[in-house]
């Protein structure tokens, strides 16, 4: 693996609610390497988008970063001023957010929009070079460059998405996080847009985490897959390895529910519900829901340990020696 | 802004202004009785210099909306009248005619109200975009409660209030009045700063009041913006609070703010009218005060159709507006 | 998500729900952070002490002219001083307040009554009915109330009596109810439970009563008390203009003597500082209790701010 652009060690980020803490995320760590594409998966309310705002030092109040480090290209993130954070968005780490549909300003033109990006980074062109500059990216993001000056309510949903890569492409940062960036989409734009962020990544040279549901869309996107369950990561492995040797039992059965669904039965899902955040089970989180549960899951909750060359999986099934 | 959209705001102003004209006409006939009739006979029955004019405006009315006419005659009469702002003499200040006592009031009424209504959505606005923003320094917070309790009060309450202790106690302002009687109307520094020195506290109660509500609308506005994806991806694109304020959050809670200013005009209207009566500011709410004790049905209907048709005119006017701060109008609406 | 596969959204997760004794541990940390509802009852219930204290302690037959010594200013025996016409200030407001609260009341029973029922047949059941009642609602708001009232007042030569107030007032009170409420039902009738409801063969009368009307109920009590606020802010408007009850002692008559005696200029303070005192407890109250509910039955925003 080339050198880490992103290391994150033991983030924890709890919401704070009116009945406790809410821990979204809960000792996370892992590392995406330079023009890597690192996945996330991992069901509603597993953590995700907690982690990739905490990336970003957007999480606002009743959240919190409890703690952990964030080293984005070597430097702590966590111990930039506001300023200094501010300045990194985007320049350095872009965010493709979720729900990109309302992500744009509705009442301000898309090439305002950019406009606004640029500017406050620093970046002073006359009119015409910013013209230039804003339609060079619409067109890069598969787009016309007249787009630039509709609003966005006459864009389709896969145009507002290209137009939101175009803005996070805008200042050739290393990292780029897309959050369900084709959540709400049909098929055939999804893998249209999915192709726009490879090239994309690819021109730049940046690594990506993408973050996403559908594991099928995964599969084609990502080298590697980190597999989130109750605020922690269970399982992180290269794709092919995944498909080929799950180790975690909450990852094989979310792969044995998509194989299911190749032979067009029901969507089987996984029996059970995901655990209360509030108030998280002793021991392994899964073990309500686990199939191989022993005693000591209840007891005792397993690290995530590297079990093959680049396979880390959280589950007392896998003592470190008989694996390796 | 399409055609279509502005012929549709059009006609629903020429509704807004026929049903002024069918309210006036009908409230007053509504029980068989005609107390516009009795007013006039009973007018022209005290006699004096004016008799033979009062004695006229009877028989023209008996001609046009007495008992041998049908209601309908009577109706399409009357709102062809008032298409024309022919609102016939005032009946207890006769020869005086309604509509110029109405042109001679109502300059001071819109300028008063017009400066404050501007004035305190403007200062309400940003308060309140400042009071809902979450970076704004803590102590703003304190500002809360007494813009509740402002805003709750009625407007000529705290005229009331005021008299008694910026004019009566302290002798800051005149008492009462729109200028020092007896000074000569004109355009002179003098005269302005007398104007100026009596309107400043009903311009006052107007403002205090009005700018609680503002400023809580326009927090809840922005609060909510805080809520939208546009605002944190604004924040994840790392563009500076001072654009992330202006250009998203405030920009966006215009639009609430604007439609709001139409919802309330005719409530501004109704509060405006009190407050001139307290202060005897000689605009159309003194006016219609006058009119009222009078009995003197021709002056009041004409101030309400005109009053109507000012609040048609307003609503039409911010009804262009609007499409040009939201771009997504003309699709959504027309 | 057309023809997307969603691999584990098959059970989405519902929310966390706590026991009764959690449910109210968080009704109480939750008055605690809605201030508003508790400060606007005390408000009016402090009026309402203070009128039935008042009735304990003066004769309320001092409220008509002529009962005692006139402009004569607080004293142990006229804790309120009393007014040109020799009315008994402190029994004028024992009197006066519930009077102009009747007013407020009946006026804003009508409104919200009429106005619900309205919305829940234009919202309910859409279509031509619902654009003729939007259509009227929306030119009804338009046009400044208090004109209108302005005109139907004039008709009563000797003023309106209280009753006959509270039914004018009432008479346009509606408009404002029936926009909000018919907006409400309108997101109701979208719900899971609203839709299973009216497929199971519900009819509409019963759907409206038995799903509908329970729902709202929250939102009808804030809707109720700023009617009842606008109402009492009407009536007092007709009154200071001189339509009111010439021969009741309500607020609203109270403040157009105080004006038509020009009692400010005059220095005579006790005359006008109770009934100022008077409203605008009563509004800040009214106000806040409707704030409060208004919390309550929009709990979206309760988590926001
Ligand atoms: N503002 C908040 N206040 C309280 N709890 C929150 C807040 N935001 C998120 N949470 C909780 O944190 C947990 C993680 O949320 P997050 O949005 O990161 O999940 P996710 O994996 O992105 O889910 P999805 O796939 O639905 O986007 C959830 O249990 C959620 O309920
Ligand atoms: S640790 Fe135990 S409960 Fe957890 S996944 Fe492994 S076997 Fe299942
Ligand atoms: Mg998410």
């Amino acid at each position: 693996m080339k050198p880490a652009v992103l290391e994150v060690r033991d983030l924890r980020v709890h919401y704070h609610t009116s009945r406790g803490a809410v821990r979204a995320v809960d000792g996370v760590g892992f590392d995406v390497g330079e023009e890597e594409r690192f996945g996330l998966v991992g069901e509603s309310g597993s953590g995700k988008s907690t982690i990739a705002l905490a990336l970003l030092r957007l999480i606002r109040p009743p959240g919190r970063i409890e703690g952990g480090r964030i080293a984005l290209d070597g430097v702590d993130v966590m111990g930039l001023s506001e300023e200094e954070m501010r300045r990194a968005r985007l320049a350095k780490v872009a965010l493709v957010a979720q729900g990109a549909m309302n992500s744009l300003n509705p009442v301000l033109r898309v090439n305002e929009q950019i406009r606004d990006a640029l500017r406050d980074h620093g970046v002073r062109l006359s009119a015409r070079a910013f013209e230039e500059r804003v339609g060079g990216l619409l067109e890069s993001v598969g787009l016309r460059r007249e787009v630039g000056g509709m609003f966005p309510h006459e864009l389709s949903g896969g145009m507002k998405q290209r137009v939101c890569i175009a803005v996070a492409m805008s200042l050739r940062p290393k990292l780029i996080i897309a959050d369900e960036p084709t959540s709400a989409l049909d098929v055939v734009v999804q893998w249209q847009i999915m192709d726009t962020l490879r090239r994309v990544q690819e021109e730049l040279g940046a690594a990506v985490i993408l973050i996403g549901h559908d594991m099928g869309l995964m599969a084609q996107a990502v080298d590697r897959l980190g597999v989130m369950y109750a605020g922690k990561l269970v399982e992180v492995v290269a794709v092919r390895d995944l498909f080929r040797r799950p180790l975690h039992p909450y990852s094989q059965l979310l792969i044995g529910s998509l194989t299911s669904l190749d032979r067009k039965s029901e969507p089987r899902g996984i029996p059970g519900l995901p655990p209360s955040l509030l108030d998280p089970p002793t021991g392994c989180p899964f073990h309500p829901r686990c199939p191989y549960a022993m005693d000591r899951c209840r007891r005792e909750a397993p690290a995530l340990l590297e079990h093959a060359p680049g396979h880390l999986a959280a589950c007392h099934l896998y003592p470190r020696e008989e694996v390796a | 802004m399409t055609a279509d959209y502005v012929a549709k705001r059009f006609g629903m102003f020429l509704v807004i202004v026929w049903l002024a004209a069918t309210v006036n006409f009908f409230l007053p006939r509504i029980g068989g009785q005609d107390p516009v009739r009795e007013k006039l006979i009973q007018q022209a029955a005290i006699g004096g210099n004016v008799q033979a004019g009062l004695e006229d405006m009877v028989a023209e009315y008996d001609a046009k909306f007495g008992l041998n006419t049908p209601l309908w005659r009577q109706y399409v009469a009357y709102v062809a009248d008032m298409a024309r702002f022919d609102f016939n003499y005032s009946i207890a200040n006769y020869p005086r005619r309604v509509l110029d006592m109405i042109g001679e009031a109502l300059p001071w009424t819109v300028g008063l109200l017009l400066t404050t209504t501007l004035f305190s959505w403007v200062i309400g606005g940003l308060l309140g975009a400042f009071l809902g923003w979450p970076r704004s320094p803590k102590f703003l917070q304190f500002l809360m409660p007494p813009l509740l309790a402002l805003n709750a009060i009625p407007f000529f309450l705290l005229g009331l209030v005021l008299i008694y202790v910026l004019a009566f106690r302290l002798r800051l302002f005149p008492l009462s009045g729109g200028y020092t009687a007896g000074s000569f109307p004109a355009l002179t520094p003098a005269f302005i700063g007398n104007v100026l020195s009596h309107s400043v506290l009903p311009a006052l109660s107007i403002v205090l009041v009005s700018i609680g509500g503002w400023a809580l609308g326009m927090r809840a506005m922005i609060v909510t913006t805080q809520g939208e994806d546009y605002v944190t991806y604004a924040d994840a694109k790392g563009l500076k609070g001072r654009t992330i304020f202006l250009r998203y959050a405030v920009r966006n809670a215009l639009l609430p703010q604007t439609t709001a200013l139409a919802l309330v005009l005719g409530q501004l209207i109704s509060g405006a009218v009190l407050v001139e009566v307290i202060f005897s500011y000689p605009g159309i709410g003194t006016v219609l005060y006058k009119a009222i004790r009078g009995s003197d049905f021709y002056l009041v209907q004409g101030i309400v159709f005109i009053l109507i048709v000012a609040i048609g005119v307003a609503t039409f006017a911010l009804d262009l507006l609007y499409p040009l701060l939201d771009p997504r109008i003309s699709y959504r609406r027309a | 998500m057309a023809g997307a596969v969603p691999v584990w959204t098959a059970q989405k997760r519902p929310r966390e729900r706590g026991g009764r004794q959690e449910a109210a541990v968080a009704t109480l940390g939750y008055v605690r952070r809605n201030p508003s509802l508790l400060v606007g009852s005390l408000f009016l219930l402090a009026l309402l002490l203070f009128v039935v204290v008042g009735y304990l302690t003066v004769d309320p037959s001092e409220a008509s002219p002529l009962s005692v010594r006139s402009l004569q200013p607080p004293s142990a025996d006229l804790p309120f001083g009393s007014d040109k016409q020799g009315r008994n200030l402190y029994a004028v407001m024992v009197v006066g307040t519930p009077l102009t609260l009747r007013i407020g009341l009946f006026a804003g029973l009508l409104g919200v009554g009429l106005g619900a029922s309205l919305a829940f047949v234009a919202g309910y059941y859409g279509g031509h009915v619902d654009n003729v009642i939007k259509a009227i609602v929306d030119v009804g708001l338009t046009i400044p109330g208090l004109l209108i009232l302005i005109i139907i007042g004039m008709k009563a030569r000797e003023g309106l009596s209280v009753n006959q107030m509270a039914l004018v007032v009432g008479a346009l009170a509606w408009l404002y109810p029936a926009r909000t409420i018919r907006s409400q039902v309108i997101t109701l009738k979208q719900r899971g439970y609203v839709q299973i409801a009216r497929l199971s063969g519900m009819g509409g009368p019963e759907v409206i009563v038995r799903e509908l009307l329970p729902n709202l109920l929250p939102y009808l009590g804030a809707s109720l008390v700023g009617s009842v606020s606008a109402a009492v802010l009407a009536s007092i408007g007709l009154e200071v203009l001189g339509l009111g009850p010439f021969e009741a002692p309500t607020l609203g008559m109270t403040l157009y003597w105080v004006n038509y005696n020009a009692a400010i200029v005059n220095g005579w303070w006790w005359w006008w500082v109770p009934p100022i005192v008077v409203i605008a407890v009563l509004f800040v109250g009214l106000f806040l209790v409707a704030v409060g509910l208004d919390e309550v039955a929009n709990p979206r925003v309760r988590n926001r701010v």
